[in-house]
């Protein structure tokens, strides 16, 4: 029963996929695709990937396509019917497919437990990774510890991001706004926004000031959404999250917040040198531990001698970095958000 | 200073990392500069000792977390890594004394820091590509490099809005060839069960000969040849290094493309193995078709650019062109060749790239018709650019001289027929780079400054960082003992290593 | 059950070709981010089947069982590192499609390509 329901949703998955192709309007492909990241997060719950599961539902149909539709906002929704020849897109794309499946027919049964990826390498972290780190979710002593300078890569991947998105959507739009923002000098955050409330009529802010019902329970959800959060980031030695997913959701809550209250709110509570400096913060803390324990006598990341007992030391070093990776995250996904939000209200240089 | 000598492999990664976030914080516009330029060339400074450490003892193996390979990642400097490794960042630390006056102009004051920072990440994802053990690693560094890459190149659109549409045409291709890089890793994960390089290049001989193995070499390849620019996957490249601002083309123009071809010699020798890569899949059949056609018709497009960036651009596929031939010799001089062109070519380049940007710096432009009378206007700069010009053609006495010199024996070595026709054919490519050069010379030299034109010349900041990479050039030209020995040690241990 | 040995390696193979086709054919530049998007996310369903055994449960200790089958949690830390990077690129190239809407007037390459020239 259960593979027939796996292989239902794959179906979907390619029915999805080959639609997205196909629509003309650009709203509905993107949420088509957000529609084709929930159906993997699906299938991912099937194939025990519960951690990814989550992260692909929170980032895959949750942050990407608020990403997608607040560009939509700027740029317009409609696509023009393609002028170009798709003869060579098509054959690269199926000889492609052609070498990968031609690939499969050698490739290990799925499912098997003999497979060389199921004996090799991972055997280790299954039977001794409770020993030895102490925490029952295998992925995140893998993520955070076995593997954790690739984690430590993924926060700086997310900090680049954070950082370029601000570079690139900081920029200048006009000429004449270059002189007005010599003269402003760097402290006019505050200034810039009160400016703002009292300047841009209601249609250009983000947010809507006249909706009752979504006032209402965005008031009751969003307390929620931060706690639970607050959950997912210290309870994912024991679970499926941690500081990715959790990142994710805190923002999550504060994006709500400005979609219904207006993003001049939120920046009063939330300032964007605020955002910056906890952007930097998490990259700071996650390394900051590596560089601690090189200190301690350790290698770089070895959390064993964080705690006179190796298993504590994993411990605190583990809730440490996945502390780093929820800040940066959290901080990340508010700039990026406040970035496209700020263009949006056409005051592209009130972001730095 | 024990605590620096036990840990040089990471700390060459870790200290432009965690300075990264610290950079972005800062405001004004010395500040952020000094701090990248110190942290630079601190990173520089332990690979030079991880590199002389390496030629003393041997490859240094470093576990991160203190897990042992494969379960944890584990850094492996070796002759190979080392040396790129200090190319990266030498020429990083170069790039930066010429930065402060060249991108007050190109950048505004208050984003310095955020720039710098993604200089910095951009550096260190370089030097984490070339050090790491772990194939995985691999990706995830060199998307921190890529993401960093794009944001840098997109910065160039105060100048020329362009500048966006090759950082957002980069960013399109990069992803699809970082992410054949992943599939390739995840087919090899599969038949190994493991990530580690050396693990995977220890089982690597008992699965060689299954359909998923070959399709992931054929994956690794390309993506990997998408990253390097290698012909015909260049598209991106002159777009991406025309229109980027002066030091940002600087520095990938040395050191980017260079990561790529540490891949490329990465996994055809170290994982899969000479034999398996030339014998058994003949990558070699491959790989030199390609090579030729890069530089011959990558020099003959360099000749009908009217951007002097773009020429360079072009000039910078054909050269890679170049060490794609070496590597498809598949002999230990060959490869010899190939290493040693690795760092002339980076330094060369980095140095030609740095007297356009002079010019760009004080004329506003790098398209030829701006440059009329260059030569008379802005002598030292120019002088410096037809230095490097001759360097880059290969005139004796020249780096360009002594790694094409290596190819040459290397491909003479087989003493057949495709072995002279390849001689003839990069004789022939060194003529064409004669004409594009000359074409920069005739317009600088021997055309009219404009009336209204100012004779001035670039700043001493400028100035003195462009001639230290000409100068340096021709310094490995005539004293050759130091890249060559480098070099020689990388190549045999590559073909005899593993 | 011989068929359903690669089933989902087919899947991933399917929609990695789709999501090259998108982004190749199609002029759009959001529409190949989208494209660009679902090639990503081909990959991670490739690398979450490779873990999956029959039987097998989500790889978090469950206290006090005997003799249970935990599926591989290597992939799964992969793929995580993977959507992560996959968003932040996502993040950059929709960045760049807002300035170049805005420098140029359009997000269709051609029309980009035809204005180009008139810089």
């Amino acid at each position: 029963m259960e593979q027939f329901t796996d292989i239902f949703l794959m179906l979907l998955l390619v029915a999805g996929a080959l639609s997205v192709l196909y629509v003309r309007n650009l709203f509905v492909a993107t949420m088509l695709l957000g529609a084709v990241s929930f159906i993997m997060a699906l299938i991912f719950v099937s194939l025990d990937a519960v951690d990814v599961a989550f992260t692909e539902a929170a980032v895959g149909a949750g942050i990407s396509t608020v990403l997608y539709l607040g560009t939509l906002a700027l740029v317009g929704s409609d696509e023009k019917p393609a002028r170009r020849r798709a003869l060579v897109p098509l054959l690269v794309s199926l000889l492609v497919g052609t070498a990968l499946v031609y690939a499969t027919f050698d490739m290990p049964a799925f499912g098997r437990a003999d497979n060389p990826v199921q004996t090799h390498v991972a055997p280790r972290y299954i039977e001794e990774s409770p020993k030895e780190i102490g925490v029952p979710n295998m992925v995140t002593s893998v993520l955070a510890s076995y593997r954790g300078f690739d984690t430590f890569g993924e926060v700086t991947v997310i900090f680049t991001a954070g950082i370029g998105v601000l570079l690139i959507l900081s920029q200048l739009r006009r000429r004449r706004e270059d002189e007005a923002d010599l003269t402003d000098g760097p402290d006019t955050d505050t200034n810039m926004d009160n400016d703002a409330a009292a300047s841009a009529s209601p249609a250009e802010r983000v947010g809507s000031e006249h909706d009752l019902v979504p006032h209402v329970v965005a008031k009751l959800l969003i307390p929620f959404i931060l706690l639970f959060a607050l959950y997912v980031q210290f309870h994912g030695d024991f679970g499926p999250g941690g500081g990715f997913q959790a990142g994710v959701i805190f923002a999550a809550g504060f994006i709500l917040y400005s979609l219904i209250f207006g993003l001049h709110f939120t920046r009063q509570i939330v300032s964007t040198r605020l955002v910056k400096f906890l952007l930097a913060l998490g990259v700071v803390l996650y390394g900051g531990v590596g560089v601690v324990s090189l200190f301690l006598g350790g290698n770089f990341l070895d959390y064993n001698v964080l705690s006179a007992d190796p298993v504590a030391g994993q411990h605190l070093g583990i809730l440490l970095v996945e502390l780093g990776v929820g800040i940066t995250v959290t901080a990340a996904m508010i700039a990026i958000f406040y970035a496209f939000a700020g263009r949006a209200e056409g005051r592209g240089n009130d972001i730095n | 200073m024990s605590l620096v000598a036990s840990h040089a492999p990471v700390l060459a990664i870790i200290i432009p990392l965690l300075a990264a976030p610290v950079c972005a914080m800062l405001r004004g516009t010395t500040f952020p500069w000094f701090l990248t330029t110190v942290i630079s060339a601190l990173s520089f400074a332990v690979s030079v000792q991880i590199l002389l450490t390496v030629s003393d003892t041997g490859p240094i193996s470093y576990m991160l977390g203190g897990w042992a390979a494969p379960w944890g990642i584990e850094y492996v400097a070796d002759p190979l890594s080392a040396f790129v490794m200090l190319i990266i960042s030498g020429i990083s630390t170069g790039v930066l004394l010429y930065a402060r006056e060249s991108i007050a102009k190109e950048v505004p004051p208050h984003q310095l820091g955020l720039f710098f920072s993604a200089y910095l990440l951009a550096l260190a994802g370089m030097m984490g590509i070339t050090v790491t053990g772990d194939a995985f690693n691999i990706f995830v560094f060199l998307e921190i490099t890529s993401l960093s890459s794009y944001v840098l190149i997109a910065m160039g659109e105060k100048a020329d809005r362009r500048a966006l549409t090759s950082a957002f045409q980069y960013l399109i291709i990069g992803t699809i060839g970082a992410t054949f890089i992943l599939i390739g890793v995840g087919l090899l994960y599969m038949m190994t069960g493991t990530l580690n390089i050396a693990d995977i290049a220890s089982r690597f001989d008992a699965i060689a000969d299954t359909r998923p193995v070959r399709a992931a070499v054929a994956f690794l390849i390309i993506g990997i040849a998408i990253k390097l620019a290698m012909f015909p996957f260049h598209v991106w490249l002159p777009n991406a290094y025309s229109y980027a601002p002066s030091i940002v083309t600087a520095f990938f123009a040395g050191t980017a493309t260079k990561v790529s071809v540490y891949l490329l010699l990465r996994f055809i020798f170290t994982i899969f193995g000479a034999e398996f890569s030339f014998g058994v899949v003949s990558l070699s059949e491959l790989l030199m078709p390609l090579g030729v056609i890069a530089f011959l018709s990558m020099s003959t497009v360099a000749i009908f650019q009217t951007n002097v960036k773009r020429l360079l651009a072009f000039s910078s596929v054909a050269q890679l062109g170049y060490m794609t031939v070496g590597i498809a010799l598949a002999s230990e001089a060959g490869l010899t060749a190939s290493i040693l062109h690795i760092f002339n070519h980076a330094i060369v380049k980095t140095g030609l790239f740095l007297s356009v940007g002079c010019m760009v710096f004080v004329a506003g432009s790098a398209y030829l018709k701006d440059l009329e009378g260059i030569g008379s206007r802005m002598p030292l700069t120019t002088f410096g650019f037809v230095l490097g010009g001759l360097a880059l053609i290969g005139v004796p006495l020249t780096p360009g001289f002594v790694s094409k010199w290596y190819l040459v024996m290397a491909t003479l070595e087989r003493g057949d027929f495709l072995g002279y026709a390849l001689t003839a054919g990069m004789l022939l490519s060194s003529l064409l780079a004669v004409i594009y050069i000359w074409r920069v010379v005739e317009v600088a030299y021997f055309r009219p400054a404009p009336a209204d034109a100012e004779a001035r010349e670039a700043p001493l900041s400028l100035l003195i960082p462009t001639w230290i990479f000409i100068i340096g050039s021709f310094y490995f030209g005539i004293q050759t003992t130091v890249n060559v020995g480098f070099a020689e040690k990388a190549a045999s241990f590559l073909m005899g290593g593993l | 059950m011989i068929f359903f040995d690669h089933f989902n390696y087919w899947i991933f193979v399917i929609l990695l070709m789709i999501g090259l086709f998108t982004v190749m054919s199609r002029t759009n530049l959001i529409k190949k981010m989208i494209g660009l998007s679902l090639f990503q996310i081909s990959v991670f369903l490739f690398y979450i089947s490779m873990g999956k055994i029959d039987e097998g449960t989500a790889p978090i200790v469950v206290e006090g069982a005997q003799d249970v089958v935990y599926s591989n949690p290597l992939p799964h830390v992969l793929i995580l590192t993977a959507i992560v990077v996959g968003v932040a690129t996502t993040a950059l190239g929709l960045s760049l499609v807002v300035r170049i809407k805005e420098s140029f007037g359009t997000i269709d390459e051609e029309d980009i390509l035809a204005r180009e020239d008139k810089a």
